[in-house]
């Protein structure tokens, strides 16, 4: 490589780096929502680098299910701690608490929908005018054509056929009163980039991304961990199993799969070897082919 | 891809332009495929759907469509963004509709582009979607473009037909200004020189279409000539331990800064030295484009966002007058003396549109002096007079210093990009 060409990962960060500065520069109350999901973490290590030696100018908002891994907290916790930033939690309870919505039923409910209320609300009780995302355009296909500065209406909605055109590394986060922009500092990474930069950084992960053994049931093709927050089956078996997560969110549909990757290293080798997108295992995804974008359209991450 | 490969890859970021039936979705489709990058529950939807459309063959173009609309009128409407990688690179492929209404698209897939691949059908020869697009790419300086001759499966493989397109094509290309253009002969439905060589068309000498993507020399492609450093914020930490830290953050756009180098910042025309170069605690002895950094400078001088740090043998020029290539891309149309805010790297002023200079007929390549307004997917090359001086770099020296964008203060809006010339 000639000596003036950056590594793919370092011109990554380079982008994400000068994409989070933008944000800084202007808006004048921008937040990071932080999930405790690997893409978030990524996230908050790359403001971390963006304002160096100064401390990270925006609070991380967890948008909080009620239906935690116990793990996933204690690092958002620890990690709060370490930085010394502000923690906005949006509690999705308290909004089904006010009325404000209706936990699903059935036996395939989950909290998941319930979130783009508690996000919306979050945003607008803390008057933020940038919510600063981990989401990736490798994801899932409705993202493939989301911006950098994701322009929200007063409603918080996303209107795909109405974006701004967004060209070299000029971003327009101009705005009327009550518009908010989601922004998506790392669009271009892909699954891969993200472990491959946890690596290079030496970036501490939860433990629940390594392998470790979990009691489990086997629902919707993939292992879904036993929790105080589902209901199991009659015709479900408790199982305890090696088992790892390739994302982390809801702990009532996030599904795991067997692995023995306990280190970085063999994670990244499992991913290079696997046959399935990380959001497979996400029953969220599968409802519909379209699933996601319908969720983003409403106001989704 | 073993762990360590993977940490000195390169980034090349790519556009495709063509329309519904050149056969862009099954190549960049191919492309996924063949370089494994397509997960298995990825391809069982895609077969799946294949097979409720009752294709008897695997339709690689579905990997490529994203939104339901588009899935349902069966175009692509907008930029989308694929990534791919291979044990060399790691690729950004910025995937834009060809039709001329969707000029604006194909426009912006350009601007962050290093290359385009540009789709010839082989039974139909350059047509003017081809002319379109490399007119584009040409205009938005993108350093290499490589023509890829498909359906060749259709003319069965003939040699002749091919080089017949090649000498069309070079005809045609002596009126643009790309200095890297290759020829590829591909079958996207068939997989021939897309990844694997054809065995079809041993006659071809050059290489695949995913080999030259590989190995295209790009470390020329960024000015390392004229040191230029937008400031996009002032970092002061205020904390004991950095009590007197004043860091300009900002991403590199041109040149290469070192330690100890004379700058001088614009517009006010200070002098100082380059004190550090920092990147999260580690002092860098120098910092290159695309490096996103801050500096500390000896002297403690007004700095602040807009402003632009430059090395002192190497400024650009200053002026309120502005002649630039504007790719419209809103509907309410532009008029001669509308006002506009100008956004130019991390700057932003106020425009008035003196003058329009001509209109470019990107389908026939002619210019029309009559016409004074501009369209949306309209190009035309205007004078701009701003409130205050700007700071200038041809965009053809500098892609990131000599690029704008227009706002429209009443909607907020992107209303146009911008080259300066």
């Amino acid at each position: 490589m000639s000596s003036y060409l950056l590594t793919h990962l370092k011109e990554l960060e380079a982008e994400s780096m000068y994409v989070i500065r933008e944000v800084f520069a202007q808006f004048e109350n921008p937040a990071i929502l932080f999930s405790g999901g690997k893409d978030s973490i990524v996230l908050t290590h790359l403001a971390k680098k963006a304002f160096w030696p100064a401390k990270i100018p925006f609070p991380l908002v967890h948008i909080d299910t009620g239906h935690n891994f116990p793990e996933t907290m204690a690092y958002r916790d620890q990690l709060v701690k370490e930085l010394g930033v502000k923690l906005v939690v949006g509690s999705v309870q308290d909004s089904i608490s006010k009325g404000r919505v209706r936990e699903e039923s059935g036996k395939n409910a989950t909290r998941n929908a319930l979130q783009i209320t508690t996000l919306l609300d979050t945003v607008e009780a803390n008057k933020y005018d940038a919510a600063m995302g981990g989401a990736r355009r490798d994801e899932e296909k409705a993202r493939a054509k989301e911006r950098f500065f994701s322009h929200r209406d007063d409603f918080g909605q996303w209107d795909p056929k109405n974006q701004r055109p967004e060209l070299w590394n000029i971003f327009n986060g101009r705005k009327s009163m009550g518009e908010h922009f989601r922004v998506f500092p790392i669009s271009n990474w892909t699954e891969m980039d993200v472990w491959q930069y946890i690596l290079q950084e030496n970036i501490e992960i939860p433990s629940l991304y390594k392998s470790h053994m979990r009691d489990v049931i086997w629902r919707d093709d993939s292992w879904l961990p036993v929790s105080d927050f589902i209901t199991i089956r009659p015709e479900e078996e408790v199982v305890n199993k090696q088992i790892r997560f390739r994302t982390l969110g809801d702990i009532t549909i996030t599904g795991g799969v067997e692995s023995d990757a306990d280190t970085v290293e063999k994670i990244i080798e499992e991913v290079a070897s696997s046959r399935n997108t990380e959001r497979g295992m996400r029953s969220d995804d599968k409802r519909s082919e379209t699933a996601m974008e319908d969720r983003k359209k409403q106001g989704y991450f | 891809m073993s762990t360590n490969s993977y940490l000195d890859m390169e980034l090349l970021r790519f556009t495709t332009a063509g329309s519904v039936d050149d056969g862009k979705s099954t190549l960049i489709g191919r492309l996924l495929y063949d370089s494994k990058s397509i997960f298995e529950d990825q391809m069982e939807a895609v077969r799946a759907t294949s097979e409720r459309k009752g294709l008897d063959h695997v339709d690689l173009s579905l990997l490529t469509d994203g939104l339901r609309d588009e899935r349902e009128q069966g175009i692509t409407i907008d930029v989308a963004y694929r990534y791919f990688a291979t044990p060399k690179r790691k690729f950004i492929i910025a995937d834009t509709p060809g039709h001329i209404q969707y000029t604006r698209n194909m426009v912006t897939g350009a601007s962050t582009a290093n290359l385009a691949l540009i789709l010839i059908d082989a039974r139909k020869g350059v047509i003017e979607q081809t002319k379109r697009h490399s007119y584009i790419a040409s205009l938005l300086q993108i350093p290499h473009l490589i023509v890829c001759v498909n359906k060749m499966d259709l003319v069965d493989y003939n040699e002749e037909r091919f080089h017949e397109i090649v000498r069309e094509y070079e005809e045609f290309a002596a009126k643009l200004d790309v200095a890297d253009i290759r020829f590829i002969p591909i079958s996207a439905l068939h997989g021939d020189n897309v990844v694997d060589r054809s065995e079809k068309m041993e006659w071809f000498q050059g290489s695949t279409l995913l080999y030259t993507l590989e190995t295209i020399h790009i470390g020329s492609d960024q000015n390392h000539i004229d040191a230029r450093f937008p400031v996009q914020t002032v970092i002061r930490p205020h904390t004991d331990e950095h009590h007197d830290y004043r860091g300009y953050a900002g991403r590199v756009a041109g040149g290469i800064f070192r330690a100890g180098d004379n700058i001088v910042v614009l517009p006010s025309g200070f002098k100082s030295k380059i004190k550090s170069i920092n990147l999260l605690g580690e002092e860098l002895t120098q910092a290159f484009p695309p490096m996103s950094i801050s500096m500390t400078l000896e002297d403690d001088i007004d700095v602040s966002r807009g402003d632009m740090i430059v090395r002192e043998n190497s400024q650009p020029r200053t002026s309120q007058d502005l002649e630039v290539m504007l790719c419209w891309l809103n509907e309410r149309p532009m008029t001669v003396g509308a006002k506009y805010v100008l956004r130019q790297t991390t700057n932003e002023s106020r425009v008035v549109v003196k003058s329009v200079v001509y209109k470019m007929d990107i389908n026939s390549l002619t210019r029309n002096e009559e016409e004074k307004d501009a369209k949306m997917n309209e190009i035309v090359k205007v004078h701009l007079r701003s409130t205050k001086p700007i700071i200038l770099d041809s965009y053809r020296r500098n892609r990131q210093t000599g690029s704008v964008i227009l706002i429209d203060e009443t909607t907020n809006e992107t209303v146009a990009a911008g080259m300066i010339v």
